[in-house]
This record gives C-alpha cells, structure tokens and sequence, in this order.
C-alpha cells in the first residue's frame, strides 16, 4: 500500500529530524558551553546522560497523546490536547527568530502573524518521542541566542536590529559550513528552521507563498495547463 | 436489520461474516442482495463516513500540523480509527535475525477496516498470476485461471467504479476490461507525464493506473442490471446506492476517506446496499475468538468477545465467513484448531516485496503554480515490461513489480518543504524564494513487487503471549529469497536510470546492499496467503471456492487464501474471489446444501 501514502516530502529523502538520540548528544554539549540557562546546571561532557539528570534539563511533557481514536473533524488549536510551554520571553524571541526566517515580503506575510510560534510550541510541548527529543534542541537553543545576542551586542536578540540579528544568524544557519564554535546553535537554527517552514506551509498562506492552489473542488481535471506543458516539452493532451 | 449490540443478535442466520472490509464487505453485499441473512462481526467501533471524514481541514488545523505520531502513523487524518502498527492491549511477534526481516501487521479498529483509507489502487490480476509455478517452477499455481475471475473483476469494477484505459494492444499479464466498464482515466500531472517522456527512451511503459475513484458518475441506471440480473430488488437497492455516490471533485485526499462517496471504501460501497436489503446485522467491537465446529465437523458460528461489555457472546448461523485479514484469519483458525489437516494454516504468508526512491528534478522548478491534487493518488504507473528480458534468463530474480509515482506538488504542511543541503543556510526572504522554487521537484518511485511463497515465512500461535481478552497471539516468522531481494536492487536501479534520464538526480539512496534496499515484510500492507487455495487437500487449506477442505462450510474470503502474490495489489482480487465464492454459497443455499 504506499497508497495512502502519497510519497510525502519528508518520505522523499529529505534530511529527517534529528535524532532523540541525537538530540541529546547536543544538549549535553549545549549544557557544558552555556552552563544551561533552563537550570543552571552543568552538567559533565563524555559520558551516558541519565534519565534523572535529562529530566532535571528540560522537564518532560507528561501526560498522554491524543491516542488512537482521535475526533478528526474537530479544528484544533495549540493548547487544546497539551499544555504550552513559552513563556511571554520566549514567545517573543521565538516570534523574532521565526520572522527572521520568514519575513514579511512579496510572498506573503511573517511567520508569527499566521500562528507559528504557537504551532512550535505546542510542537515541543507534545508528549511524542520525537517532539520530546526536539524539545531541548530548541529551548536551549533560544537560550542560547539570547546569551551570544547580549555577549554581541549588549542586548535579547528582541531588542537587536534586523542586521545584528542576522549578524548571528550567518554565523549559525549552516550547519556543514558553520565554524566549529557555532555548530552545535548552528543544528538548533537548522532544526528551528525546518519547525518555522513545516508550520508556515501549513496554513493558507503559506500555500500562496509556496505556490499551491489546491484543495479546491473542480468541476474537471485537466492536467497541468499549456505554459505547463511547454516549460517541460510535453505535447498538450489531444 | 442493522448496527446492533451483541445482545440483540438473532438466533437464525444463515451466514456469519467476520470482518467488514473489502472481503467481508463484498460477501455481505452478494449474500444478502440474493436474499440471505447475514450477521457481521466487525472487531472495532462503528465509523460514520459522512460525518467522521475531514474532508477540506487544514494541516494546521490538526495537532502538529497533522504529522504522523506513534497514534497515527500515517498522519492525523488518515482514516484509521483504534489501531496502526500497534493496537493497544492486542501485541503481535516477530521472529527475526535481520532488521529487514521484522513483520510490520497493520490492523485498524473501525467498521470497514483497511478499505476506508487504502490507496485504492484496483489491478487485476493476469493469464500468468494464476499459473506462476507453471511458468517457472516456483511457488503454486492457483485451482483456478484468469477465465474463471474475468466476469467477477467485471463486476467488481462496475460496482465500486475504476477508472483506467484499456491498451491497443493489450500489454502481457495486464488485462484490460471489457469495453466500457472502466471510468475515465484522468491525465498525468506534470511529474508523471515527464516520466513518461523519458521512461520511454529506457523501455518502460507508463500508462494509466487503475484506481476506486469516479472519474465520473456511476451508471446507476444500467450497471444494476447488469450486476443483479433478474433480481429487480436487488437492482433498486443497489441503483439507490450508486446515485448516492458523488463523483470526484478533485480535491482532498484519499487517505482521509471521502465523505461524498467518490472513492470505494467498504463504509460507503458495500455496507449500505446491504444494510438496505434488511438482510444484514452488523455487531460492532465484536472480536472474533474462534469458529465453532460440531461434532459433525461443520462450523456452527462464531465466539467473541463482546469489547463493550468485556463478555464472551457467540452468534451463531448455517456458515461461516472469514474475512478479517489474512494475520487475522489465520489466527482465529489456529485458535480454533480447525481446517487445518494440512499442517498449512499459517504457511506461505506473503507481502508484496516494497523499495523506493526519491530524486530531485531541476525541470520541475519553478513551474507556474498549478492544481495537481487531481484523484488524490496516482494517475499514471508502470506495469512491470520486461517478460521477455526475463523468458531469456537475463534477470536474477523471478516474477516482477510494478513502479508506482508520484510528484510533490500535493498539499504542504508538516515538513520542510526543502532540504538544507539546497537552501545552503537560506534564511528570510531568499528562503521563502528557495522553498517556491523547488516546490513540486520532487519525485518518488516505488515498487510494488511480486514476492514468491516461502517455507520460512509463516505465522504461528506464540507459545506465551496472549492478548488483553486472554486469547493467544501471533507470532510472525519471515525470510527474503533472493528473489525478492534481487528484485528490491533492480527496482533502485531502474530508478536511479529514470532519474538521471529526466536530467535529475538520486536524492535518497541506491544500496549497495540489497538488504537495504527492501522495505520491511508488512509494511506495504498487501498481507496475504497464511490459507491457501489449491486444488490437492495435502498441499492446500482451502479449495476453488475458497472454502476450507476440512469444513466445507468455513469459507476463506479475504487474502488468505492467495496462492501466490502478483503484483497487483490484491484487493480487487480479494473482491472478486469474495463474490465468486459467495455466488457458489448462494447456489448451495438454494439448493438446500447449506
């Protein structure tokens, strides 16, 4: 059956969202550079996390998932299955970073004016592995941002101008080119980024931005139209 | 007759029916539009298509932008209700050494089961599907020939609605349908259309698919006919539940159900013309335990636990139908210690051997945007074409697959649309641009392949583990061939030559290992085989009429009784078997043999 499945883009051999284990490996080495800024605890690098000390981190969401009988008609909002964890600075830093990555401009509006920061949120907050494994990617990652941004320039990466902010973000954006001091924020950018696109090309005007005109019933199917056609060197259908 | 409680089932059934998707589905249909009174047991909830479907929902409408969670593997809209590759309190094993070689058993809870989110992928199988061992030794052939299945693939087609095209000439081993039974094909989409260009300079053909979507509207006033001759109820009934059905409008996908009856999904096709015929219960969270046999060898009914009350309840009628998956039938049968003479209940399971591919095409950028939701699967596919390179022993692997493709145009959300490694660290509005321009780039392939039965890939009853109602569970035991293997590596090479014949290139990975390159047995989801048909009571669980050997009124009418796995995916064929074998149920009733 692949059949229900349609291959999906992140099915198509695009990178896979890193790791629990992964995940981990990082926060441990973000623990030991920034003297974790969640707890303030470091925490020894080089050896096994243990599930107290990865708990005392970043505290778990408990609780269960929506199980698997789910209402599928029901139009939910982030907050309604799981409790949210941001609090009012974080959700701004979030907004900035997420508007950084995708700003208002020809294609349409900002990440955070089309609810993505809630959908990060509720992402991080969601009892699954993998959403718990991203979790202290991004916490201490945005943690981290705030450090480097006051270390700059005196101020929360908020309070920067948009050339300061991304002053920072060249330096993280890549994780195969970013110099080895930023390659551990630079994997917290790469993640942030890949949660900001996967919420932003999920609302409708995402679709606008990315160019997807579907999800509209038709009275016909006619292919793909001429200047289609023609762009590929295919004959139009008799 | 209706959705009932276990309590309120009546004592005087003519069959029980255990199961209610494609096989169960199509056997209450042909009984009881012939007049027979049915019960069917069905293991989850009742599922109301109409209302339960969310057809046009946003992805940021769902929890995590609708993404798969260990809840919903397939994402939170797809139409599977209480279970997945795991149900709660229901385990299942799997014996293995290799990774590659661990069962995946997917099982949902809900009236209709699989059908209401499957791919609806509708083949046939051909002349050579059914004499495989014939033709080349291995495997089994099948008590019966293509001949004996046309006219109920005829049937099945006209009532569920296909769409596809015949070919002039017609291609090997893939038949085309009498004239005018098949819906319109609707065009490629721009990714298939490219493939098809360029397929071509390498031999491959790519023609229409054949899926459960209408294209158009059914012909509700002469297809009644033609299906229930003579039976003028019957007609009506059925006539009422096709002009019920809408046409497809060319959007929301197939995966979550479709509440305006566009596609087949037993809930919408078959359930209602044979509630309608007031000819059938349906008792759901009814889990089917084990068949009861008399003394006399016959199956009298059904034990199950009734999971609104935790209860064991019986039904009970003159036969019995299983059609609860083939996993599942087989275990209902080794619990019940019946109609296995042959030692062969649980042998020779079968999936279909899986491998995909995806690649990046630089002529897909940047397109003008454009609507491709199209049928929400595929249009177009490549049946497998090299029968004569293999007649002349220039492959190493018998038996063949079929390529299955897809663009990435659909609906976004969920996933980053593009991958670091192409946007180099964009950020702002250069990202934005990036995400546009390689929107709809990309291309996948699968295949969907032929695997051969095996000594070494059975189900038995785990000697230990039992389930929360106490009953025994299975216990998956699996081993690729070379064949299979072989096959897996060719498909990733014939891949790989398309994408760099489309001037794109390999985005996933062509593995140097074979055994990488396989998907897990299972997880396509073709599980069949476990009680095979045949035409010698030693070698066989069940014979032509899919009847079981031993208790000649237990019939077998979901996959289990397949022979062999082509590979055509096999739901099309599980409903033409189902009606085949009801229509000679039909005839003994009648006469009096029940």
């Amino acid at each position: 059956m692949i059949d229900p499945n349609m291959p999906r883009l992140v099915q198509l051999g695009l990178p896979d969202r890193v790791s629990r284990r992964a995940a981990m490996q990082w926060v441990m080495a973000a623990v030991a550079a920034s003297a974790c800024a969640t707890t303030g605890k470091a925490l020894p690098v080089g050896r096994t996390v243990t599930p107290q000390e990865e708990a005392a981190i970043q505290p778990a969401p408990t609780g269960a998932g929506y199980g698997p009988d789910p209402k599928l008609t029901t139009i939910y909002k982030p907050g309604d299955l799981w409790p949210l964890t941001f609090n009012a600075d974080q959700r701004k830093l979030a907004a900035a970073l997420a508007d950084t990555i995708i700003p208002n401009d020809h294609l349409g509006p900002a990440a955070a004016e089309v609810g993505v920061v809630e959908m990060i949120d509720e992402w991080i907050s969601a009892p699954y592995p993998q959403q718990r494994g991203d979790r202290p990617v991004i916490l201490d990652g945005m943690a981290w941002l705030d450090k480097e941004s006051k270390a700059r320039f005196a101020k929360t990466f908020v309070d920067l101008t948009e050339a300061q902010r991304q002053a920072i973000c060249d330096d993280i954006c890549f994780a195969s080119t970013a110099k080895p001091a930023f390659k551990t924020p630079s994997r917290f950018f790469g993640k942030f980024r890949s949660l900001c696109a996967s919420a932003y090309y999920a609302t409708p005007q995402g679709w606008n931005a990315i160019g997807y005109v579907g999800n509209v019933a038709l009275e016909k199917f006619d292919g793909p139209p001429a200047e289609v056609l023609e762009k590929l060197g295919l004959t139009p259908a008799k | 007759m209706a959705i009932i409680s276990a309590s309120e089932a009546r004592k005087d059934y003519d069959v029980v029916i255990v199961g209610s998707g494609a096989g169960g589905g199509q056997s209450a249909y042909t009984l009881t539009m012939a007049g027979l009174r049915c019960v069917m047991l069905e293991a989850g909830r009742s599922y109301d298509v109409l209302n339960e479907t969310p057809m046009f929902n946003l992805p940021n409408q769902a929890p995590l932008m609708g993404d798969a969670t260990p809840d919903k593997p397939y994402g939170f809209y797809d139409a599977t209700v209480g279970g997945g590759w795991e149900v709660p309190g229901e385990p299942y094993r799997s014996v293995h050494t290799r990774k590659e070689e661990e069962f995946k058993w997917w099982r949902p809870r809900m009236m209709g089961g699989r059908t209401n989110h499957w791919g609806r992928i509708a083949l046939r199988g051909g002349k050579h599907d059914f004499k495989p061992q014939s033709r080349d030794g291995l495997g089994f052939d099948w008590p019966i020939e293509y001949e004996d299945l046309a006219d109920y693939y005829t049937k099945v087609e006209m009532l569920i609605g296909v769409y596809g095209e015949n070919q002039t000439p017609e291609l090997e081993n893939t038949p085309n349908s009498p004239a005018g039974v098949l819906l319109p094909a609707p065009r490629g989409r721009a990714a298939e259309l490219l493939t098809q260009k360029h397929a071509r300079t390498l031999g491959i053909p790519v023609i229409a698919i054949h899926r459960a979507v209408l294209t158009t509207h059914l012909d509700f006033k002469n297809i009644p006919a033609k299906l229930h001759p003579g039976n003028v109820r019957a007609q009506r009934i059925c006539a009422e539940a096709m002009a019920n059905r809408s046409a497809c409008f060319w959007a929301t996908p197939c995966g979550r159900g479709c509440n305006v009856g566009a596609n087949y999904q037993s809930t919408t096709v078959h359930l209602p013309p044979a509630l309608a015929t007031g000819n059938l219960d349906i008792i759901p969270m009814a889990h089917a335990r084990e068949v009861l046999i008399n003394k006399d060898g016959k199956a009298t009914g059904i034990v199950f636990i009734d999971k609104t009350t935790g209860k064991e309840q019986r039904v009970t009628g003159k036969a019995v139908i299983l059609a609860a998956g083939a996993g599942e039938t087989v275990r209902i049968l080794l619990n019940s210690h019946a109609a296995n003479s042959s030692g062969l209940v649980g042998k020779y399971l079968m999936d279909s051997v899986g491998a995909r591919l995806s690649g990046h095409i630089p002529a897909l950028e940047n397109l003008p945007p454009h609507n491709e939701d199209g049928a929400g699967g595929d249009h177009l596919y490549s049946p497998w074409w090299l029968y004569r390179e293999q007649r002349a022993g220039k492959l190493d692997f018998a038996r063949g697959y079929h390529i299955e493709m897809g663009g990435s145009r659909h609906m976004p959300g969920g996933a980053n649309p593009v991958p670091d490694d192409m946007t180099r660290g964009s950020y702002g509005t250069k990202f934005k641009e990036d995400a546009r321009r390689y929107y709809g780039s990309f291309v996948g392939f699968a295949a969907r392949g032929e695997m051969i039965p095996n000594e070494d890939c059975y189900a038995d009853l785990d000697p230990t583990t039992k389930d929360k109602f106490g009953i025994p569970v299975l216990r998956f035991h699996w081993k690729w061939s070379d064949h299979e293997l072989n096959q897996a590596a060719h498909a990733e090479k014939t891949f790989a030559a398309l994408f760099e014949a489309m001037g794109g290139t390999v985005r996933g990975k062509v593995h140097s290992d074979r055994h990488d390159a396989i998907e897990n047995p299972g997880s396509i989801i073709h599980e069949v085989g476990g009680a095979i048909i045949g035409d010698d009571a030693k070698k066989s669980v069940c014979d032509k009429w899919s009847r079981t050997w031993d208790v000649k009124n237990l019939l077998l009418c979901d996959g289990a009784p397949f022979a062999s796995n082509a590979d055509k995916n096999p739901t099309l064929t599980i409903m033409a078997l189902a009606w085949r074998a009801c229509d000679r149920l039909i005839d003994d009733a009648r006469k009096g043999n029940l």
